[in-house]
């Protein structure tokens, strides 16, 4: 090696320094999210079949899904504060025609009545996933989240948390979109 | 007071850095002779503000003031004392507000005992480490001061994590600190040589006894963070590749190869660059590390204190930092002399070996930690890197290295002969080939790693006694003996990782009352599960009576606890340790129908993991003392002839 390329070499660490600090700095300074997108976008509905929520026999499976029209699958509970807040929307999303099938983590049907009558009932269907395993398989990580299924029961899109009132409009947006 | 009284000491130690960088390298110049006596004084006055503020807020926090708003969130007047204390720590504030504490006494350690460098290296090397302090001062009081006070204070304060609640946070941070902080002596040094373009074996000579000081902490930290993850986080493993214990590894891999190659320089006067860049790497590795955990830009076990905004402050000042010192190396280097060669059949060669596969782990662990960080930043992709990747891309080459630094030790400087090199290893590659075929026979379907691990652990422990072969024992040199107590050392823990990867037993069951359960030898009765009150928490306590073949019976009480300021659980596990391994038992949760969720390890020769990292950093303390004593009694000789 000649002395100029020696003298060149040296200032690699630097460069290679400034490279990382560039990236490291790059990914500082892009707005942070915490949330887990689910790997499941654009796949099939993992299948499950849960009991009713209502004490009836009405189950929720997945195969039920593929009905030719879209649906919104939220995931929620009783114990779960913000789902309380999310509650008014889902009411406004029902009136505007759509079906929502619930999903209830961790939960007793007794309180869930309590919850549904102090909070109203979008759900055409309530099941009772009692260890969670529905709502993993679905890459979801807590409640509330909804996501957007279309009529062949194909995910296609997840919201992580709850819907707030400025939110109505882009879930109706995305139903609309997956028929 | 106690509060503003820290704020104050803060406020004149950052002030004094400032004027311990002018003065360290204003000395440099032409006409600058003045400024070299009072550089030291300046150091010396600065670490004792710095202590000062640190001692103001240990006493805020032993006394629970809650109008300061860092101890409202982070403690109660419900912990008890020894956590009221540590919990000053185990935040954010108050581990920088350490963390510069030990920067600053580092400096006045150098400034106090530092007599072999040239007065002007000295100076200069102070002098960057009053610069790195002033950074580190402004990060504190600009973006995270710890004696802010609240207008409104709160009856009672949030409450401190409870996986924190534990003895090993009063040794784990302190250690590890001393450990990644001291190496910014190294970092200054290393600074200073650059400036004054002073680097050979004198210079060398001097810096070793601080790489080696710093080493000693950082490899006692790691142990007993790995310990205390170990046992305090339930998982039943030791070491998980978390960015935190990462970062801490860093460091270390660093600080090992500039160990090893600062002596080359020591001795014969070899790798002068080499030398020089390592010694920025190593604190650079530290910082790095600091600024991996405090910016909460990777999340980890350790999230308990992050934020992004700091993140982007420390970003700063390892830009000016490291860049800095990165561009001096670049600037300056080409400028020292070069220094000997060496033939690749010797001593030295083996350490060049040694360090560069050092640096290789190196970078595969930073490559590793970094990887989801960089693809996250390009493709907005989120994931994650672990064991799997860091076992099988770092392991082979920890084996690799383990057997050049088996060798090494019985190499001649300078120039050696193969033929003679395989004359001295004869007994240990003997051992290495029986071990083998011993383990080959005895336990078939060995995986291959573990396999490797053991026997070469054998033949590792065999040579590195080998420097001691045939000698007075007497009459070795302290210094040698810590070089084969920490090889041996090594040894010893790859011995263990390879024993608890390969024979580890584990058994997981829903357990009822007066169930018994084996794992490994042991006849495991679930005796009992009884709630318990603690100082700050209730708990769910088991009973297990471990009982193996006729042996006493051993009971384990493990614990579920439930603490309510902050509300968390934690699993407390209860282990028990025999000559030949470990017992390791966790209760978890209560499952319908009266059982409980019991999980049981049984981990054979766990504890060598652990054993050998402390016979590691003892093999460092002893080469410390040897190179330290000597000194001391050639001092009164060399005064005499002063007078």
């Amino acid at each position: 090696m000649s002395l100029r390329t020696i003298r060149i070499l040296l200032w690699l660490p630097l460069i290679a320094f400034l490279l990382i600090l560039a990236a490291v700095a790059s990914g500082l300074i892009k707005p942070h999210s915490t949330n887990i997108a689910s790997q499941m976008i654009g796949q099939p509905l993992p299948a499950f079949d849960l009991a009713s929520g209502r004490g009836d026999a009405i189950r929720v499976r997945a195969a039920a899904f593929a009905d030719g029209k879209p649906h919104l699958l939220n995931f929620f509970a009783s114990w779960c504060v913000p789902c309380v807040g999310e509650a008014p929307q889902l009411l406004v999303l029902k009136q505007a025609g759509i079906a929502i099938e619930g999903i209830a983590v961790r939960d007793r049907p007794a309180d869930l009545a309590e919850f549904l009558a102090r909070n109203g009932d979008p759900y055409d269907r309530i099941g009772l996933d009692d260890t969670s395993g529905v709502q993993m398989a679905l890459g979801s990580s807590g409640v509330p989240e909804t996501f957007v299924i279309d009529g062949k029961g194909i995910i296609r899109a997840q919201h992580i948390g709850a819907i707030g009132p400025q939110d109505v409009a882009d879930m109706l947006a995305a139903v609309r979109s997956a028929r | 007071m106690i509060a503003e009284t820290g704020l104050i000491a803060l406020l004149i130690a950052a002030a004094l850095a400032l004027l311990q960088a002018f003065l360290g390298f204003g000395a440099l110049r032409p006409g600058g002779e003045p400024l070299l006596r009072a550089v030291r004084p300046v150091a010396i006055v600065q670490a004792a503000m710095t202590v000062t503020a640190f001692a103001m807020l240990l006493l805020v926090f032993a006394r629970t003031d809650l109008s300061v708003k860092l101890v409202a969130e982070d403690s109660a007047t419900t912990l008890p004392l020894l956590y009221r204390i540590t919990g000053a720590w185990g935040n954010h504030e108050g581990s920088m507000l350490m963390w510069i504490t030990i920067l600053a006494l580092s400096g006045a350690a150098v400034a106090i005992f530092e007599r072999r460098l040239p007065e002007r290296t000295l100076a200069a090397t102070i002098g960057a480490q009053g610069l790195i302090a002033l950074g580190f001062f402004a990060f504190l009081l600009f973006s995270s001061n710890p004696f802010e006070r609240l207008a409104m204070p709160p009856a009672e304060g949030a409450g401190f994590n409870p996986l924190l609640q534990d003895p090993g946070l009063a040794f784990h941070p302190p250690t590890l600190y001393v450990g990644y902080v001291g190496l910014s002596v190294a970092f200054s040094f290393a600074v200073g040589a650059l400036l004054t373009r002073d680097v050979g074996p004198a210079f060398a000579r001097a810096m070793r006894p601080w790489v080696l000081g710093a080493w000693i902490f950082l490899t006692l930290g790691i142990t007993a963070g790995s310990y205390w993850a170990y046992y305090e986080l339930g998982w039943g493993g030791w070491w998980f590749w978390d960015p935190t214990e990462n970062a801490s590894l860093m460091p270390w891999l660093a600080a090992t190869a500039l160990l090893h190659s600062v002596s080359v320089l020591a001795t014969r006067d070899g790798l002068r660059a080499w030398t020089i860049m390592l010694a920025v790497v190593a604190f650079s590795m530290s910082m790095v590390g600091t600024f991996l955990v405090r910016s909460g830009i990777l999340t980890s076990v350790h999230a308990f204190a992050l934020d992004p905004r700091r993140g982007a402050f420390i970003l700063i000042l390892l830009a000016l930092y490291i860049g800095g010192a990165l561009a001096l190396f670049g600037a300056r280097i080409a400028t020292v002399a070069e220094g000997n060669r060496f033939d690749p059949v010797s001593r030295e060669g083996a350490l060049v070996a040694n360090n560069l596969l050092l640096s290789a782990i190196l970078g595969v662990v930073l490559i590793g930690t970094l990887y989801p960080l960089l693809v996250e930043s390009a493709t907005g992709e989120k994931l994650s890197v672990g064991p799997p990747y860091f076992n099988a891309a770092a392991g082979p080459l920890a084996l690799v290295l383990v057997a050049i630094m088996a060798a090494g030790p019985v190499m001649r400087w300078r120039r050696d002969r193969l033929a003679e090199i395989g004359r001295r290893v004869a007994i240990p590659a003997a051992i290495v080939v029986v071990a083998l075929v011993a383990v080959l026979v005895a336990l078939p379907g060995l995986r291959i790693l573990p396999l490797l691990g053991l026997v070469l652990a054998a033949g590792t422990a065999a040579a590195s006694v080998a420097p001691l072969w045939k000698r007075n024992l007497r009459r070795t040199p302290l210094f040698t003996w810590g070089m084969v107590v920490a090889h041996l050392g090594v040894a010893v823990s790859l011995a263990g990782m390879a024993s608890e990867s390969a024979f580890s037993q584990e058994t997981l069951v829903a357990a009822r009352p007066g169930d018994t359960v084996h794992v490994g030898p042991y006849a495991v009765h679930l005796a009992a599960v009884d709630p318990v009150a603690g100082p700050n928490y209730t708990a769910v306590r088991a009973t297990l009576v471990a009982t193996r073949g006729q042996g006493a019976p051993i009971v384990l009480h493990p614990e579920q606890r439930t603490f309510d300021n902050p509300p968390q659980q934690t699993a407390e596990s209860a282990i028990a340790t025999r000559l030949d391994g470990q017992l390791y038992t966790v209760v978890g949760e209560p499952v319908p129908g009266g059982r409980w969720q019991l999980r049981l390890w049984w981990k054979p020769f766990v504890t060598l993991i652990w054993a050998g990292g402390t016979l590691i950093a003892l093999g460092g303390a002893l080469s410390l003392l040897g190179r330290a004593l000597p000194r001391r009694r050639a001092r009164p000789v060399r005064e005499g002839y002063a007078r």
